[in-house]
């Protein structure tokens, strides 16, 4: 072997045994980053992609066919002074969103209760009240919805039994918002699965300590499990929340897409749509969809924020 | 005025399968009485039905007097504290050993008055004010021991209160409830698994095994009268040694005994046949290596020495194969492998028949 061999081999040997930080993490990684390549493009094409771009379309006007135009903030100027439909959209999703959540939260909590009291077939009843959930936000139910609360629909062949004309409820501007928030409560299944599961986690021996100190069934609730219940409530209230602000599908296909009888159906997300894929204006609309983001996360970190006066973490 | 506690022929069932089998036992006023036994021996489901947690299957509950079988566990006069200690996590102390008081109506002064005193006693005050996961083990046992104390109960039943503590904190605390038990006299029941709480604490040990009382006494009753093997190895610490044994023969006066190593003659009768097999009880700390100490039992090869300070133990074993635990006075050094002889006063030796009942 030659000096320039001997060298050159000397030279390779010190940048095998010291590599780069980065050529190490590279053989170390490599196959983990490309296993993770798949998701990563299509968070960044699927996700993160069009959140920018709705973030950039909200301040231009854009029609899909023509280039989009930059218009500054004309949109949400546009929207908190001379927008009559947006406020009545945000007045009726807000009314959903107070009704719909806690009753839906009350309904899943005390069948949750019920089902917790050790009875015989219970995987079945979980299962069984769990389905609406799978089928409550689908267009069949949502047809099936109408046709129950329609004029002549089950709603009112029942009350016709006790001698009751009922009103046509999707059609009276005073009912119709209150057969969607019927509908939002009947998918209870799955705040009530979480209850379920937060229920179980209650240790025995704390009701068995309560009952010793002469506490009774209704004062162990107040008193044990709804307290040692409350992060799973606050978990549920922020999911439902969203769900809630969210909802769509059973106001477009029970007022047929108009938001009618007299907008009191004209959900936030359903106005929204109308002014996407009805007049396309896309602009505003993705300013539409960000107010609507900003008013979520105000609201859960409001949630949040308010938490440590109410929410009772155990460690 | 402590409260006595009667168990007539107490029967529990879970469907078909019965787990206590008719118990019956007398604790007298006042009395600490240590339920032991090994674990799914009964010892927590007894107590849980005295608390009115469990319903009896069958037989009486009779405290002061009055057949409780059916009375809701709140008012049977009744405090426990529980092993987990079962405090309410989103309260402060405070709260938690108010809670009782509360739910019975209590004007709140009283109720100040009540939680002032627990406190005191038991040296939280410092406390009052926090939440059960800023306290250490220890605080939070006292913690439950107040929300017992408050209530003012007749009974205060333990359901292996110190199992989650550390050795020391474990020792610390035994001595805190034993002081409680003298300085309010009240009757108190406690579980454990562990016999030397139960040899340290107890007027009165009961025995337990598959849901049926072995023995029920003093500790130093059990101590030195056994009445069958398995309370004899249950209580007392090391276990006491079992050998097998032949009676060769018995009289008014003694009894002659053959181990498979040697013979012989114990100097007072027993009730055993002649030619029927037994088997010697020795407690390790009766075993002595000092020739001319009572009766030879069986030379023994060494096999372990622990040093404890102020003990030596020998693990030994015997030419059969029998293994013999010896336990000396003091620090001695005791060479591995090497051959001792083993002898035990013969008033401290056991014999059992073979059912496994003393003789």
């Amino acid at each position: 072997m030659t000096a320039r061999s001997l060298a050159t081999g000397a030279s390779s040997g010190e940048r095998a045994a010291s590599p780069s930080v980065w050529s190490r993490i590279w053989q170390n990684d490599a196959p983990g980053y490309l296993f993770l390549l798949p998701w990563f493009i299509g968070f960044l094409g699927l996700t993160i992609g069009p959140i920018l771009t709705s973030l950039y379309l909200s301040f231009t006007h854009f029609d899909l066919l023509t280039a989009p135009r930059w218009a500054g903030a004309d949109n949400y100027v546009r929207m908190f002074t001379n927008d009559a439909k947006f406020f009545a959209s945000m007045r009726v999703t807000v009314f959903f969103v107070i009704f719909s959540v806690p009753l839906k939260l009350a309904f899943a909590l005390a069948v949750a209760l019920l089902l917790n009291r050790g009875m015989r077939g219970l995987p079945l009843y979980r299962a069984l009240f769990y389905l609406p959930s799978l089928l409550g936000a689908s267009v069949a139910i949502a047809i099936l919805w109408r046709q129950i609360f329609a004029g002549d629909g089950l709603v009112n062949q029942v009350l016709a039994l006790f001698g009751i004309q009922g009103p046509s409820w999707i059609s009276n501007p005073n009912t119709s918002l209150w057969t969607l928030i019927f509908l939002s409560i009947w998918q209870f299944g799955s705040p009530m699965i979480i209850f379920l599961a937060g229920l179980r986690q209650i240790p025995q021996d704390m009701y068995e300590a309560a009952s010793l100190d002469g506490a009774g069934r209704w004062r162990q609730f107040w008193k044990i499990t709804l307290p040692l219940l409350t992060p799973v409530v606050f978990f549920n209230a922020i999911i439902q929340t969203i769900e809630a602000f969210k909802s769509f599908t059973p106001a477009f296909i029970i007022s047929g897409g108009t938001g009618n009888p007299i907008n009191s159906t004209l959900f936030y997300t359903l106005y929204l749509y109308q002014e996407a894929f009805g007049y396309f204006r896309m602009g505003y609309a993705s300013a539409l969809a960000w107010v609507l983001l900003a008013i979520v996360g105000l609201f859960t970190a409001f949630s949040f924020l308010t938490s440590k006066y109410w929410v009772h973490y155990d460690d | 005025m402590a409260t006595s506690v009667v168990l007539q022929k107490i029967v529990k069932a879970y469907g078909e399968v019965q787990v206590v089998h008719g118990v019956d036992l007398t604790i007298e006023p006042g009395e600490f009485t240590v339920f032991v036994g090994p674990s799914g021996c009964g010892k927590s489901t007894l107590l849980r039905m005295i608390a009115g947690l469990e319903p009896i299957t069958g037989g009486d509950l009779i405290i002061d007097g009055q057949r409780l079988n059916d009375v809701p566990a709140a008012k049977r006069g009744i405090a426990m504290v529980f092993q987990s200690y079962a405090l309410y996590p989103h309260m402060s102390v405070y709260q938690n050993l108010a809670f009782g008081l509360e739910t019975a109506k209590l004007p709140k002064a009283e109720i100040a008055v009540r939680v002032q005193r627990a406190a005191e006693i038991l040296r939280i005050e410092p406390l009052l004010q926090r939440k059960p996961k800023q306290l250490s083990g220890g605080q939070r046992q006292r913690v439950a021991i107040g929300r017992a104390i408050v209530r003012e109960p007749k009974i205060f039943l333990f359901d292996e209160p110190l199992s989650n503590l550390d050795a020391e904190l474990r020792v610390q605390m035994r001595v805190e409830i034993a002081k409680l038990h003298n300085d309010l006299g009240n009757t108190m029941i406690y579980v454990t698994h562990d016999q030397v709480e139960a040899m340290t604490m107890a007027d009165k040990i009961v025995v337990l095994r598959a849901g049926v009382i072995e023995q029920a006494g003093p500790p130093l009753e059990l101590y030195n009268n056994p009445r069958n093997i398995f309370v004899a190895g249950f209580i007392g610490s090391p276990k006491m040694n079992f050998l097998k044994a032949n009676i060769e023969g018995s009289d008014a006066t003694s009894t002659r005994l053959a181990t498979s190593t040697d013979v012989f003659t114990l100097p007072r009768p027993t009730s055993g046949a002649a030619g029927s097999a037994a088997t010697l009880g020795v407690r390790p700390e009766h075993i002595t290596i000092t020739p001319g100490s009572g009766l030879k039992l069986a030379d023994v090869r060494v096999d372990l020495v622990e040093n404890l300070g102020g003990q030596t133990l020998l693990y030994t074993t015997a030419a059969d194969g029998q293994t013999l635990t010896i336990m000396l006075e003091g620090q001695l050094q005791v060479e591995l492998g090497s051959t001792v002889t083993a002898h035990i006063d013969p008033a401290r030796l056991h014999i059992f028949n073979a059912e496994g009942n003393a003789i």
